[in-house]
């Protein structure tokens, strides 16, 4: 009995340990984002809040047109994920529901891909988005997203529980196709289709390589990208400004996390269990 | 008549959308790259060079380096990242356990901050001045180490700032595991006078072993694919040091506009990845 009161006091430590070490850089960050460059480095600022929060703000605003940049992220990341809605839960219901040929063939070349790493296509992507004359613009960043089959397996998986007596006599009662789909079996498909919504969202957001390798001017920039470049060797970076950017990225995301927390830790999970 | 067609032709209406993309910004580009592999691309057409940019990739210092950095930071980090996640994960899941749901979310957290943030952050942690860290470490020590000037501490720092992140998330991935174990093999176990240890053992791992080779596969994946941290953290230096394969290609692919040689390595990447999963597939299967 003794033993176990131990060993709890040791989980409790052990878990506390964690969660400390989990927040500090969030908490440090945000008391970080009212300091000035030389206060960040010292200790006895760490966890007071400091005066400059307006100042860095109007440091980063001056460096980049922020609000613009914020407003790209926000576009590429919404269009993409209504993008990805759409597109996958019609693959995924044709492929959950019907019979067709070609399937398995098709099936088996999205399966294919899955295991073909980004690094592989970013070349050819480039060159293709260049003779469509699309770099340095919004679109080089959503559309080739559309091709992850990811969403495709997701959404079929989550379709085929759906019983097919109910499509049936819906046929029967002389629904077409897309009204069976979009009145009957999709308002069902809520929760596959949060948790697709918020993966796709978050992966977007910070999404970094594609982005650096395609947009090249201040007013296209992504946040990610905006803040990658104040830290770049040359730049005098001030670090104060940095913070703010750094919670003004994270702000969309926590936000949607402290609202739909259950969802959100499922949504970020079916990327990792989708077997 | 008109149905009879009407049906054959939907499920092609419902996949289309989805097909056009996948052609144009996968498949098209996984056969461009292949091609690309076995020539030199110059002014929009290629000029057949055999098996040349493999040899160049393969001949390469640089890549070798980027593949032993990759791969001595993937066989540190995974294994402890993956115990630290099931160790807290078995913690979280303790029935009894007061602020369960709180400190789940919490450890969960890491993973809202993206990639580029937190990179930034963690680099001034380490700086070697003025850092939080070697600040810390003056309390207790002379002088805290170069964290950026020593290539297997710069190395840690990745590793460090890698786990901080993806902990959580795999261990979330963990409980979700935990939680597909039934009470009654627990129950059985202690009634043939298992304890705590032996449970874990006997019960928690074998049924948990799905989960944990998944989820390692995954974290091996990401490891292979690192870039953003090297990229912004430690720069790829000192010297190399932490220069990763996806890094290595990025510069030949984007910096040097050598896109054959960006694309045999590429397939490498590919080969590699592949035969990872293989292996750690077919030990799931062993039993």
């Amino acid at each position: 009995m003794k033993n176990k009161g131990i060993s709890n006091i040791v989980i409790y430590f052990f878990l506390i340990f964690a969660c400390v070490i989990a927040l500090f850089p969030f908490i440090w960050s945000a008391f970080a984002a009212t300091h000035t460059n030389t206060q960040i480095y010292s200790i006895d600022y760490a966890f007071r809040l400091g005066s400059s929060l307006a100042e860095n703000f109007e440091k980063l605003s001056t460096a980049f047109p922020i609000w613009k940049n914020m407003m790209n992220s926000i576009f590429i990341a919404a269009v993409y994920t209504i993008g990805i809605l759409v597109i996958d839960s019609m693959a995924g219901y044709a492929f959950a529901k019907y019979e067709f040929k070609g399937k398995s063939l098709f099936f088996g070349l999205f399966m294919m891909s899955m295991f073909i790493p980004t690094q592989v296509t970013l070349i050819p992507l480039f060159i293709e988005m260049n003779s469509f004359q699309m770099i340095d613009t919004n679109w080089s960043i959503i559309l080739p997203g559309f091709a992850s089959v990811f969403g495709v397996f997701l959404m079929r998986q989550n379709f085929m529980s759906f019983p097919n007596e109910l499509i049936e006599s819906a046929r029967i009662d002389g629904a077409g196709h897309f009204f069976i789909f979009i009145r009957i079996v999709l308002p069902t498909m809520r929760p596959a289709l949060t948790s697709l919504g918020i993966l796709s969202f978050v992966n977007q957001w910070g999404n970094f390589m594609w982005p650096l390798i395609t947009l090249h001017s201040q007013d296209k920039y992504t946040m990610p990208l905006v803040l990658s470049l104040m830290v770049q060797p040359g730049y005098v970076t001030d670090y104060g400004a940095v913070m703010v950017g750094a919670l003004l990225a994270l702000a969309p995301v926590l936000i949607f996390f402290l609202i739909f927390q259950k969802n959100f830790i499922n949504g970020m999970l079916s990327g990792a269990l989708k077997g | 008549m008109r149905k009879k067609l009407n049906n054959l032709i939907v499920p092609y209406v419902f996949i289309l959308p989805f097909l056009i993309f996948f052609l144009v910004f996968m498949a098209y580009p996984i056969i461009f790259s292949f091609i690309m592999c076995f020539s030199r691309y110059a002014n929009a057409s290629f000029v057949f060079k055999g098996l040349d940019n493999f040899k160049f990739v393969l001949n390469d210092p640089l890549f070798w380096k980027a593949m032993k950095n990759t791969f001595i930071m993937l066989i540190i980090q995974v294994p402890v990242q993956t115990f630290l996640a099931v160790v807290l994960a078995v913690f979280l899941n303790g029935k009894k356990l007061k602020g369960r749901g709180l400190m789940r979310m919490i450890i969960f957290m890491p993973i809202l901050l993206d990639s580029v943030s937190y990179s930034i952050i963690f680099s001034i942690f380490f700086n070697y001045e003025n850092g939080v860290v070697n600040n810390f470490l003056r309390i207790f020590l002379p002088d805290g180490p170069q964290w950026m000037n020593v290539g297997w501490l710069a190395k840690a720092v990745l590793m460090i700032a890698i786990t901080w992140r993806w902990t959580g998330y795999n261990t979330v991935i963990m409980l979700s595991g935990l939680q597909s174990i039934s009470d009654d093999l627990y129950e059985a176990a202690s009634i043939d006078g298992a304890g705590r240890v032996k449970q874990f053992f006997y019960v928690t791992l074998p049924g948990l072993k799905q989960v944990l080779i998944f989820a390692v596969i995954l974290s091996v994946t990401g490891m292979l694919q690192l870039f953003t941290e090297p990229y912004l953290l430690t720069k790829g230096g000192p010297v190399n040091e932490t220069l990763t394969i996806v890094q290595y290609l990025y510069e030949k692919g984007f910096e040097s506009f050598d896109f054959g040689v960006a694309s045999a390595g590429s397939y490498i990447l590919v080969l590699i990845i592949a035969v990872l999963t293989w292996l750690q597939l077919k030990a799931t299967k062993e039993d």
